[in-house]
C-alpha cells in the first residue's frame, strides 16, 4: 500500500515536465526540489534524533561553494607567501567534493555541538552558519565575497560510451534533481529502518534510557549529523550548478527557516513529511506572487507557519510513532509525566 | 595607546545598550524558557518608534525614549498573550518556531510599512564631539550610555527590590512551587516578556539614532543578545551586564585589530567557544549546573 503510493507519487512527479511547459513553474519546481532534498536531510536530524539544527543552511552553502570552486578553479594566497592554485575540474567531481566537504564539516560541528542540548544546541548551530556566512563574505580572494561566484558550469553527466550529457535544459535539470532526491529519500528510508535508525529514535525518546541500554549517544548523533550534512551538501551542489551563481546570501538564516518550515509543516520524523511540506512551502510564494506584494508574501509566510504550529503541531503527514502515540493517549500521558520528572531531576 | 583608549570608550557606549538587550533576553529565556526570536524585532520596533515620534510627529527627542519603552512593553505583552500563553506546556521547539514565524511576519510588516530605505533620526546634541585628551566621544553616545545605565539600574532594582521581582525570581527557580506559594505565574510570564521586550525596544531606540534605522537591523542584535545571555549564564542579570561589555570589547578589538569585516563574527565565535568550553556561562554559580 505504502510502496504503491510512493511509486505513484514518483510517477506523477516524473510526468510533470511532459505536460508542464511553463518555464517559470518548472524553475520553481526545480529549486523547490533542491530545497526538499535539504529538508529531507534536516529531517534526519530533527525528526529522527530530535536535534533542531538551525544552521543547516551552512552545509548546503558549503556544498554549493565547494562544488562551484572545484569546477571554477581558484587561486589564493596563504600567510608566508604560499599560493594555493586549483585548475577547474569537471562539475560532477564538484558534486562529489561537495558531499565529502559538507560531511566532514558535519562531523566537526557534530563533535562540538552535541555537547549541549536544546536551546543551546540551536544557538550553536545558528552561530556556526553565521560564521561561515561571514567568512564567505570576507574571504574575497577565494569566494569573491559579495561580488558572487559567477558562470558556474552546469553539471555534465559522463555516460560511458556516449560521451557526456551536459544538463542545459530545465527538463534535464528537473530529472536530475528528481533522481538525486529519490536517492536521498531511499537512503534515509533505509537508514531509519536499520538498527542505527532505532538507536536514533531511542535516544530521541529518552536519552538516559538509550544510554542505559548501551547506545553510544554521541557516536549515533555524530553519524546522523555527517549523513545529514552530506545530503545537504549535495543539494547545495545541485543548487550552485543549476542557478550558476552563488553569493554569501545563500547562507541567509531565512533559508534554514524555509527548510525547518518544510519539515515541521510536513511532519517531522515522517519520511514523506518534508516532501509534502516542501512542495507546499516551495510553491506557496509562486501561488502568492500574483496576488500579493513581496513583503505581504513574507507576512503570509510567517502567518502560515504560526497557523500550522497551532492547528497541526504534528504536521500534515504525522510520523508513524506520533500516530501511534495519539491512539494510545493514556500511555502517552504516563510517558509525559515520567519525562517531566526526569527533566526536573 | 590612544587608539586602544578610543576602543575602550566605544566599548563602554556599545556595551551599555548590549547589556540592555541581554538583560531583556536573559529574563525571558531564563524565566520562561522561550528562545525569543522576536527580541530583534522589538529592538527594530523601538528604533522605528523613535523615528516616528521625532521625525514624523516632530516631538521632543527625550520624550521619544519613554514612548519607545512603553510601546515595546505593550507589544511584548500582546505577543505573550496571543502567541505564548496558548502554547504553555508545548515543547521548546514549538514555541521557538512560533517565535520565528512572528519574527518573519513582523519584520516583513516593518518592511512593508516603512520600506527598506534606511532612516536616520536627528538629535538635539551638538555635532562636535567631546574631546578628552586622546579620545573623543559624541554627546549623543554619552547620552546613550547614561540612559542605558539608568535603565539597567531601574531593572536591577525592579528584580531585586520589588514584590514583582521577588515573584519573578521565585518563578525562575521553580515555577510549580512559586505557583503553590500564590504567585500568579501566568501574570509573571506576561510581565517578564513585556519587561524584556521593553528593554529591547529601549536598546533599539538608543542605538537607532547612533546608526541608521532599517527593517533588518534587529537580526544581528538578536544574535548578539543570545551571545550575551550565553556568556552571562541563563537568567543571570549581572552576568548579562558583564557579558554585554565583554561582547562590545571583543567587537571593538576585533574590528580594530583583526578586520572590520569580522566585527559581527565576534558574537558568534564567543557563543561557540563558551558553549563548548563552559556551557553554563562564565558567571554561573555552582547550583545552576545541570
Amino acid at each position: 500500500m505504502k510502496v504503491a503510493i510512493t511509486i505513484l507519487a514518483v510517477a506523477a512527479l516524473a510526468s510533470v515536465p511532459l505536460w508542464l511547459r511553463d518555464p517559470y513553474l518548472l524553475n520553481a519546481l526545480i529549486t523547490t526540489g533542491i530545497f526538499v532534498i535539504g529538508a529531507m536531510s534536516l529531517n534526519l536530524l530533527l525528526g529522527f534524533t530530535g536535534q533542531l539544527s538551525l544552521g543547516h543552511i551552512a552545509f548546503f552553502g558549503i556544498g554549493a561553494y565547494v562544488s562551484a570552486l572545484t569546477s571554477l578553479g581558484f587561486d589564493f594566497g596563504l600567510p608566508g607567501g604560499f599560493r594555493v592554485v586549483h585548475e577547474p575540474w569537471p562539475p560532477i567531481l564538484g558534486l562529489v567534493f561537495a558531499i565529502l566537504a559538507a560531511g566532514l564539516c558535519g562531523y566537526f560541528v557534530g563533535l562540538l555541538s552535541f555537547r549541549v542540548r536544546g536551546a543551546y544546541f540551536v544557538i550553536v548551530t545558528i552561530s556556526f552558519a553565521e560564521v561561515v556566512r561571514l567568512v564567505a563574505l570576507n574571504w574575497v580572494e577565494l569566494t569573491q565575497g559579495p561580488l558572487a561566484l559567477t558562470n558556474i558550469p552546469s553539471i555534465a553527466l559522463p555516460l560511458p560510451g556516449f560521451g557526456e550529457l551536459t544538463l542545459r535544459t530545465k527538463m534535464q535539470n528537473y530529472y536530475f534533481v528528481l533522481v538525486v532526491a529519490l536517492i536521498a529519500y531511499l537512503l534515509i528510508a533505509r537508514l531509519v529502518r536499520s538498527h542505527f535508525g532505532r538507536a536514533m529514535r531511542g535516544l530521541m525518546e529518552n536519552e538516559t534510557l538509550a544510554v542505559s541500554v548501551g547506545i553510544d549517544v554521541t557516536k549515533t548523533l555524530t553519524i546522523a549529523a555527517v549523513i545529514s550534512a552530506a545530503i545537504a551538501g549535495a543539494a547545495g551542489s545541485l543548487y550552485a550548478h543549476y542557478i550558476r551563481i552563488i553569493d554569501p546570501e545563500v547562507f541567509a538564516f531565512i533559508n534554514t527557516v524555509t527548510m525547518v518550515i518544510m519539515v515541521i509543516s510536513g511532519g517531522k520524523g515522517s519520511l514523506a513529511g518534508p516532501v509534502v511540506g516542501g512542495l507546499i512551502f516551495g510553491l506557496l510564494p509562486v501561488a502568492l506572487r500574483p496576488v500579493m506584494a513581496p513583503e505581504a508574501q513574507w507576512i503570509a509566510y510567517g502567518g502560515v507557519l504560526m497557523a500550522i504550529l497551532f492547528v497541526l503541531p504534528r504536521g500534515i503527514v504525522p510520523s508513524p510513532a506520533q500516530r501511534l502515540s495519539r491512539r494510545r493517549s493514556g500511555a502517552k500521558a504516563l510517558a509525559l509525566t515520567e519525562t517531566g520528572i526526569e527533566e526536573r531531576a | 595607546m590612544s587608539e586602544f583608549l578610543q576602543h575602550l570608550v566605544n566599548m563602554l557606549v556599545l556595551g551599555g545598550t548590549y547589556a540592555l538587550l541581554g538583560i531583556g533576553l536573559t529574563l525571558i529565556f531564563g524565566i520562561m524558557n522561550v528562545v525569543n526570536f522576536t527580541h530583534g524585532v522589538l529592538y527594530t520596533f523601538g528604533a522605528y518608534i523613535m523615528f516616528i515620534v521625532v521625525q514624523q510627529f516632530g516631538l521632543n527627542f527625550f520624550l521619544a525614549l519613554p514612548v519607545a519603552v512603553l510601546a515595546g512593553w505593550l507589544l511584548g505583552a500582546a505577543i505573550e498573550l496571543t502567541l505564548l500563553r496558548p502554547l504553555r506546556g508545548s515543547d521548546i521547539d514549538t514555541t521557538m518556531l512560533v517565535m520565528i514565524g512572528a519574527w518573519i511576519a513582523m519584520q516583513s510588516g516593518t518592511l512593508w510599512i516603512w520600506g527598506g530605505v534606511a532612516k536616520s533620526v536627528s538629535t538635539p546634541f551638538p555635532d562636535a564631539p567631546l574631546v578628552l585628551g586622546p579620545v573623543s566621544v559624541s554627546w549623543l553616545r554619552l547620552f546613550v550610555l547614561a540612559a542605558a545605565a539608568l535603565l539597567i539600574v531601574v531593572t536591577y532594582l525592579l528584580i531585586n527590590k520589588t514584590s514583582l521581582g521577588r515573584a519573578m525570581r521565585a518563578t525562575f527557580q521553580d515555577h510549580d512551587t512559586a505557583s503553590l506559594m500564590g504567585v500568579n505565574v501566568d501574570m509573571i510570564y506576561t510581565s517578564t516578556f513585556a519587561i524584556g521586550s521593553s528593554l529591547a525596544a529601549a536598546a533599539g531606540a538608543l542605538l537607532g539614532p547612533v546608526y541608521v534605522i532599517f527593517p533588518q537591523m534587529g537580526d544581528l542584535a538578536a544574535v548578539k543578545a543570545f551571545a550575551i545571555v550565553i556568556l552571562g549564564g541563563l537568567g543571570n542579570i549581572t552576568g548579562a551586564v558583564i557579558g554585554g561589555f565583554i561582547l562590545a570589547l571583543a567587537e571593538e578589538l576585533g574590528a580594530g585589530y583583526v578586520s572590520s569585516g569580522y566585527r559581527d563574527a565576534m558574537g558568534f565565535v564567543i557563543i561557540i567557544a563558551v558553549l563548548i568550553f563552559k556551557p553554563t556561562g562564565l558567571f554561573a554559580r555552582a547550583e545552576r549546573v545541570g
